[in-house]
């Protein structure tokens, strides 16, 4: 995972969101326009400059408590609005693993 | 069973209520994730993708049925149903809370289960052969050896903070089902030409990013030196290992830079000052730990008894029995190896319920005892052969009966991109397909013995390199590739692997590694030469050609 430091240098190619787990049960989150956060990607805020995604990742970052390894990563906006991961691995971690399991998670 | 005494429990009930008090102080603020991380660490705790993920030690591989039950009931009560056991004999569960950590760590604690040594730049959990006390032919139970590093090395202070982290993996047999020649410090017991018992040691082993086969330092050295020579080793690594680059810190890439010469002599120059100290193990020490391991009372039993001879006309039993029955040390019993490769399965994984089931089981047949493999597989190592139709029947039942030991489907896969925050690319569904495209156990038994092992990035937790077939995933562009190497082995003629050319896709690993199989099944000299035998009489080439030819 790239860490929140390595990505001060990092310039955003398209739409972005900031995401991270949960303290307290390591739950997904995504960082929301309200200064919280959301199990839910369609609350994510969307920052589409570099300058403001680094804003972004320095408010999240900022809570400690509530959040733990805060990240810039990648979505797509579709033609009717909706937030979709815009890589596997934000899809893996959105939509859970992808693999057949011995019991139903 | 190694039987813990009050100092092992104080150490590990003290453990629990330290983590729980640096967790409170977490979640309410006062510890920052900078301060907790390495805190964390220390107790087995990651951050994954999509959650905590706890890591337990099973020291040396052996559990005691009641201990697996309480895996089971930490499966079920704090985590999703299910846990996954690893290369290195550890058991993962992925879906813990931190709030719930100290409970979790508590419950485990009350049966002397605990996850020290399974994080972080320390020495990690020892391991050693899942058949250990059992294997024919065995030089001693390395298990002895085992515990005692693993109790001088628990919290060992000038251990704690180590360049990177340190494993150690110690075999007693010919045939090294341990792993050893891939890890910092391997251990073989052995006789030297006096009749003596000593170590082989070998230092440097390991895969990653720059893959060694460890190289033997010394030869031969007495029990009564282990502690100190181990340490002497440790000190000139602690001194020159270096802390500047991760990727250059593990002792390998020390042993590789000075040389195995120079190391050895740095080692031996440190070794000369100490070995007569405090840390040579007296006889007395070494017998203590060895009575606290127990033993079952076997009986005196045939080799073939009716039950066995009335069983074998039912070929399901006779696959099974062929394939994953092996021989033990006292006659009329058996070692029964549990494969957690269904076809179709996550690789070792296994259900809570399957867990407290095979618990039952091992009370039944296996006097309590069951083990851990690296492969992760897991064993019965007491099991009568008079049982063994009735063990199959119950093992049927509840899934854990998959006739597919060491052949073609009995896959290693780490979590891979499903579960892992390092990983570049899934490996466990690539693992899946290949189960099911070898699903037919007359296939698989024509294969013969063929290891394929899979890695999702570099950090090669799939142990790739030394898989017959290893696949490395790696990232290109946003999409997942696979690297195939060919001929590696972690046995005791531990190889690494050899690229046989550009990566591959995603939905094309399959069709390759069945191109491979074919080829070699055309390829090799006669039917019981091994996949493996044939990559190292022929080369690559052939298996290059024959994967390449139409891509």
């Amino acid at each position: 995972m790239t860490s929140p430091l390595e990505q001060k240098k990092i310039r955003i190619a398209g739409p972005s969101i900031v995401t991270a787990n949960r303290t307290w049960d390591g739950a997904v989150i995504y960082r929301t326009a309200g200064r919280g956060w959301s199990p839910e990607l369609s609350n994510a805020a969307i920052v589409r400059t570099s300058d403001d995604a680094r804003a972004l990742l320095a408010e999240s970052v900022a809570d400690d408590v509530g959040a733990v390894g805060a990240y810039i990563a990648p979505v797509e906006i579709t033609d009717n609005g909706r937030i979709e991961p815009g890589n596997l691995r934000e899809q893996i971690r959105r939509s859970g693993v992808t693999i057949g399991l011995l019991v139903q998670a | 069973m190694y039987a813990y005494d009050e100092i092992d429990r104080t150490l590990v009930n003290e453990r629990v209520a330290e983590f729980r008090d640096q967790v409170k102080r977490r979640l309410s603020g006062e510890l920052t994730e900078d301060e907790f991380k390495m805190l964390r660490l220390q107790n087995g705790v990651y951050l994954q993708l999509h959650a905590y993920m706890f890591r337990v030690a099973i020291p040396y591989g052996t559990l005691s049925s009641r201990q697996l039950r309480r895996l089971a009931h930490v499966a079920r009560r704090y985590d999703r149903g299910y846990g996954h056991f690893t290369t290195r004999q550890n058991i993962q569960f992925n879906w813990i809370k931190l709030a719930e950590l100290p409970d979790a760590l508590a419950d485990l604690a009350e049966v002397g289960i605990h996850a020290m040594q399974t994080s972080g730049n320390n020495t990690r959990n020892v391991t050693s052969d899942q058949w250990a006390g059992v294997a024919p032919g065995e030089i001693e139970d390395p298990r002895i050896w085992s515990e005692i590093l693993r109790q001088y090395t628990t919290l060992h202070p000038e251990f704690s903070f180590l360049p990177r982290k340190f494993k150690f993996a110690i075999t007693a047999s010919a045939h090294d089902r341990a792993a050893i020649k891939i890890h910092d410090i391997g251990l073989r017991l052995h006789k030297n030409e006096a009749g003596e018992t000593g170590f082989e040691v070998l230092v440097g082993g390991g895969l990653g990013r720059t893959p060694f086969i460890g190289k033997t330092i010394k030869p031969f050295v007495h029990g009564c030196d282990l502690l100190s020579y181990v340490e002497a080793i440790m000190r000139v690594y602690n001194q020159y290992g270096r802390r500047d680059n991760i990727y250059k810190a593990r002792i390998k890439i020390l042993v590789h830079e000075l040389g195995i010469e120079k190391f050895a002599a740095e080692v031996e120059e440190e070794w000369q000052q100490m070995r007569d100290g405090s840390l040579k193990l007296d006889e007395e020490v070494v017998e203590d730990i060895r009575s606290r391991f127990s033993y079952p009372a076997y009986e005196k039993l045939p080799h073939m008894p009716d039950e066995l001879r009335k069983a074998a006309q039912d070929p399901k039993f006779e696959a099974w029995r062929t394939n994953s029955v092996f021989p033990h040390k006292v006659q009329g019993y058996a070692i029964t190896a549990i494969s957690l490769k269904p076809v179709g399965g996550p690789p070792g994984d296994a259900t809570a319920d399957q867990m407290d089931a095979l618990a039952d089981l091992a009370d039944k047949y296996s006097f309590g005892e069951i083990r851990v493999g690296h492969e992760q597989n897991l064993a019965l190592p007491h099991v009568a052969r008079r049982d063994l139709p009735a063990l199959w029947k119950a093992l049927d039942k509840i899934g854990l009966a998959t006739p597919n030991v060491n052949l073609v489907s009995d896959i290693i896969a780490c979590p891979g991109l499903d579960y892992c925050s390092l990983a570049n690319a899934r490996s466990i569904p690539i693992a899946q397909e290949l189960t099911r495209r070898f699903a037919n156990h007359d296939t698989a038994n024509l294969i013969g013995r063929l290891h394929i092992n899979i890695s999702g990035c570099i950090n090669a937790c799939g142990h790739h390199h030394v898989g017959h077939i290893g696949i490395l995933g790696v990232e290109k562009n946003g999409e997942e590739f696979y690297q195939i190497t060919i001929g590696g082995r972690a046995d005791e003629q531990a190889e690494l692997g050899t690229l046989i050319g550009p990566a591959v896709k995603y939905g094309e690993v399959a069709d390759v590694i069945e191109d491979i199989v074919e080829a070699y099944l055309a390829l090799r000299a006669r039917p019981d030469e091994l996949f493996v035998d044939t990559v190292k009489r022929l080369g690559v080439e052939p298996f290059r050609e024959r994967v390449y030819a139409t891509r």
